[in-house]
């Protein structure tokens, strides 16, 4: 992993556009696989563990949290602008074009190998996004709760979702506040015992 | 697989206000509130056919872009409809542009100027503790997320003795993207020629 190497940043605001563009364009069944890739992967414009964090915020506001995303990076560069541009360069191209599949999907709509072919992508986008996930894990190493209590949050959040198909909202409202209670006590606890190695050091000295 | 309806001026507003409604409430993506799409848009107006809304989510999760778009395609089709309604002709593209608009710029406004406006907040904010520890506290629930998102959409073909190679498909995906830097697109294109074929 090319993860020790500087970040980079985007050089203007076309630059964003184009590369949201292109990201947007290779994401089917959703951009978020492709967006770790490109962004983290390739561009590194953010680590993994800067993608995580952002990620839980955009999934937190409401909207669609890939946008989100755009929004936030667009804006952390070049202000509003950049957000305006983000967002733009995230929906323009991909609108087009989802437009027309809807205009050429009507016209084959019955055929056996088009809802064929429909199956089989849907089914190759679940395992993308779940390829995504399972590379995501190796950003909590450096996570202040430790992995016990990662892998609770994270099967615990997976359970109420998936396998209980509870509402979203208040999945999120549960783990999330026991997840960030929990992070606020160790990071607490952290700050304790380096603020008295500090004292020590200063009294040996 | 299409109608035609008859559209006021009230008509559109009143679709702008119900997107502009759900658009603040879509925690988690605009999709949870896509059973609140249908009962308004099919159930009560009829500005949408059954298979309509279906295939207005079937082909936004299978084009390349945000699944957002499947709001666009909706629009897309109620301007169709009411183009009918309309008499045809050249009215109806402006109409269906019309529909387009109206939907995408009510789901995204609101919840753009919301999460533009907390996550600066949240960006100034970002050496305070608790913002540290909502981010660390959430990063490995939002992994749990990814892996639901894909459980629900790989389970969603839901007979097993039938479906299973589709169930194949998403496991060898998983772990080429996982383990590999093989290029998404690929696997996707793979993916749509087997089920093309039949195979899937």
């Amino acid at each position: 992993m090319p993860e020790t190497l500087p970040l980079e940043c985007p050089r203007s605001k076309t630059d964003l556009f184009v590369s949201f563009t292109l990201l947007a364009l290779q994401g089917f069944g959703g951009v978020l696989a492709i967006v770790q890739r490109e962004l983290v992967e390739k561009k590194r414009w953010m680590t993994r563990e800067q993608f995580l964090e952002e990620w839980a915020v955009a999934q937190i506001m409401p909207g669609p949290n890939v946008i989100n995303l755009a929004l936030m990076i667009g804006d952390r560069h070049f202000g509003l602008a950049g957000a305006l541009v983000g967002v733009a360069g995230m929906l323009t191209a991909p609108l087009f074009v989802v437009l027309f599949l809807a205009w050429a999907f009507g016209t084959v709509s019955d055929a056996q190998w088009a809802q064929g072919a429909l199956r089989g992508m849907g089914a190759v986008a679940a395992g993308l996004i779940a390829g995504t996930g399972l590379k995501l894990i190796s950003a909590l190493k450096s996570n202040p709760m430790r992995l016990p209590a990662c892998v609770a949050l994270g099967l615990g959040s997976f359970t109420g979702v998936a396998l209980l198909r509870l509402p979203l909202v208040w999945v999120l409202l549960v783990t999330g506040c026991l997840g960030t209670g929990w992070a606020w006590l160790q990071l607490a606890r952290q700050a304790r015992q380096a603020r008295q190695t500090q004292q020590d050091q200063e009294s040996s000295t | 697989m299409n109608t035609a309806i008859v559209m006021s001026a009230a008509d559109w507003l009143t679709l702008l206000e119900h997107f502009v409604t759900l658009s603040l409430l879509a925690v988690g993506g605009a999709i949870t509130t896509a059973p609140d799409m249908h009962r308004f848009l099919v159930d009560k107006v009829h500005w949408l056919t059954d298979e309509q809304f279906n295939a207005s989510i079937a082909l936004a999760q299978a084009a390349p872009g945000p699944n957002i778009l499947f709001v666009a395609v909706m629009g897309w089709h109620i301007g169709l409809n009411a183009g009918l309604g309309a008499g045809g002709g050249w009215v109806t593209p402006l109409l269906m542009c019309l529909g387009v608009c109206i939907t995408m710029l009510g789901i995204m406004v609101p919840s753009s100027v919301l999460t533009y406006t907390a996550t600066r907040w949240a960006h100034q904010h970002r050496n305070h503790v608790g913002i540290r520890a909502f981010k660390a506290g959430m990063s490995p629930i939002v992994i749990g997320l990814l892996l639901s998102t894909a459980w629900i959409l790989g389970t969603t073909p839901n007979q097993p003795a039938i479906h299973w190679p589709l169930y194949i498909a998403s496991i060898i995906a998983t772990l080429l993207v996982w383990r590999t830097r093989i290029h998404m697109l690929w696997l996707i294109m793979a993916g749509a020629l087997l089920g093309g074929l039949g195979w899937l």
